[in-house]
């Protein structure tokens, strides 16, 4: 079955999460693959909105990180300190998506400035939000994002949230409880984080080579001893994604 | 005590130009309605302070209001940018001082309590503490670790949009409640716009839902559909069309300005902008109800 890339992204994504795992959630993808999961292999997943809305039902796809049907039916609505603070912090989230302009060599993320004066941007971007804290707390930060040469430079310009920053075990030196950056799903495949915390290539989708992931990194891409490929999205991804999550086709 | 009064006597009263102003609400109860008075009242020099500026700052700060944001997150929640906040930091126009959303609630929740800071574990992310010079660390006097703290937060003024509360200014919300309480207690002055008005014995039938009591509020103005675009739980829809519209109009100074000459400038208040959005949009952003179940107090 022919799939777009962002079907192919979404469903790879969905493959990570596990059953019983607690997802600190955005909307857009990360929304899309968390569903897509529940209604496969996750049933018992349970949605953490950083609007501070747990267990959401939504009965819409929702557009927008606080929209009201997130609300409607869910489990518990807590102020935006608890959720940081008693969900976040406290190390009850086990799964988080971020995205970012950049992501470098060791997993940090840039959502906030690119060119090296932050005091004069050469691009001002949103800014951390919430992914700050979410990076340094939660268990795994999963990345999903185009693999193109621009957004995977051996250096972030500015760290949003951290990965392994500098590797070597310079993250865990910090204390920050989470585990950073443990999956990046990108069109070509997937990046992992080996013993040192550098992203290496451990996985190809159908057609894609490693050739062509290195020719879109923008650092000496290492390649997994036991490189795999992973499965074609299955019809029964597909059509849930299609017909039941966005029947409109927002995100496709 | 009764607090009634109209929106444009509250901001005329008590936000004065070069007021830091805190209008609350997480993507949900965004108070919209004043911040198109404050612009109709022409103050100045502002600081607006909001974890997500959102479309009301935009606005603000395409008004002319703004001398500085504080802020967490400057996007067009599920849209994209806030262009005319970005080409303002970009071209150096306007001062910002940046946080992520905890160290910003932190720094409402430390303004809410009266401390002199408030704590947070560190996240392995520094070039946001090394860019802010508000973000201090400190040594935790019991374990010897370092923590990041950050100072309280306290607006002159916090406008906090409300489903329901009594003339006095005893409110309840319901829905994301993101961070109105802590802004409420932070602040100096406590603006309240309501959908409704009711008897205090509504309040008081559902204590556990008031979120501000009454002495800390100043005035109570009866708006109802005060957040649109933004929406209020069970009363109307986040209207997502305008906040896609926003983005096209933004992409030209003069649509701005154009777009302020017709739906602030050229309304008295919101009842008036609320009747020319139309019949239409009303439609769209109807929301069919869904009641909790009642919980018992108790007659005791």
């Amino acid at each position: 079955m022919e799939y777009t890339l962002s079907e192919l992204l979404i469903i790879n994504a969905a493959r990570l999460l596990k059953d019983g795992d607690t997802v600190f959630v955005g909307v857009g993808s990360p929304n899309l693959a968390c569903n897509l999961a529940m209604r496969t292999h996750a049933p018992s997943l349970l949605m953490i909105y950083e609007a501070g809305v747990i267990g959401s039902r939504p009965s819409r796809l929702p557009l927008s990180i606080g929209d009201p049907t997130l609300v409607s039916g869910a489990a518990a609505v807590t102020s935006m300190y608890d959720i940081f603070a008693f969900y976040l912090q406290r190390g009850n989230v086990d799964v988080a998506f971020l995205g970012g302009a950049q992501i470098d060599k060791f997993g940090n993320i840039n959502a906030t400035v690119i060119g090296s004066d932050y005091a004069h941007p050469k691009v001002r971007m949103p800014g951390s939000g919430g992914s700050m804290e979410i990076a340094g707390w939660a268990n795994r930060c999963y990345v999903m994002t185009p693999h193109q040469k621009r957004r995977f430079p051996e250096k972030c310009d500015f760290v949003t949230s951290a990965g392994f920053l500098g590797g070597g075990g310079q993250r865990e030196a910090t204390g920050a409880r989470g585990g950073g950056t443990q999956c990046v799903v990108t069109d070509l495949g997937l990046m992992e984080p080996d013993a040192n915390g550098e992203l290496v290539l451990t996985a190809l989708h159908t057609g894609a080579s490693v050739e062509q992931a290195r020719a879109n990194t923008g650092w000496e891409l290492k390649v997994a001893e036991h490189l795999h490929y992973t499965e074609s999205p299955s019809e029964k991804e597909l059509h849930i994604l299609r017909e039941e999550l966005d029947p409109q086709g927002t995100y496709r | 005590m009764t607090k009634l009064t109209t929106l444009t006597e509250a901001v005329a009263s008590y936000v004065k130009d070069g007021d830091t102003i805190y209008a609350a609400g997480f993507t949900h109860l965004i108070p919209f309605a004043a911040g198109h008075e404050i612009i109709r009242q022409g103050r100045k020099d502002l600081t607006l302070a909001r974890a997500t500026p959102d479309l009301i700052y935009e606005m603000m700060v395409a008004a002319g209001c703004a001398k500085k944001i504080i802020f967490s997150y400057i996007g067009n929640p599920g849209v994209g940018s806030l262009r005319i906040i970005r080409a303002e930091l970009e071209a150096g126009h306007l001062e910002w001082e940046e946080y992520s959303h905890f160290s910003m609630i932190c720094r409402l929740q430390a303004g809410a309590s009266g401390l002199p800071f408030m704590p947070m574990n560190q996240t392995a992310a520094t070039d946001l503490e090394h860019a802010n010079p508000q973000y201090r660390r400190v040594k935790d006097p019991y374990t010897g670790r370092e923590v990041v703290v950050v100072p309280p937060l306290l607006p002159d003024v916090a406008i906090v949009h409300v489903q329901r509360c009594d003339a006095n200014g005893n409110a309840q919300i319901w829905g994301i409640i993101g961070e109105q309480k802590e802004a409420a207690f932070a602040a100096k002055h406590v603006i309240l716009t309501t959908e409704e008005i009711v008897d205090e014995s509504v309040i008081r039938s559902d204590p556990n839902r008031t979120v501000i009591p009454d002495f800390i509020v100043d005035a109570v103005c009866l708006v109802p559909y005060a957040s649109h675009p933004s929406y209020t739980q069970g009363y109307y829809d986040r209207d997502n069309t305008f906040y896609l519209e926003w983005d096209k109009v933004t992409e030209d100074p003069a649509r701005v300005k154009a777009w302020l000459d017709e739906w602030v400038y050229g309304v008295k208040d919101r009842a008036e902008y609320w009747i020319k959005l139309g019949a239409d949009v009303h439609k769209r952003l109807e929301v069919k109800p869904r009641l909790a179940a009642p919980v018992n107090y108790g007659d005791y």
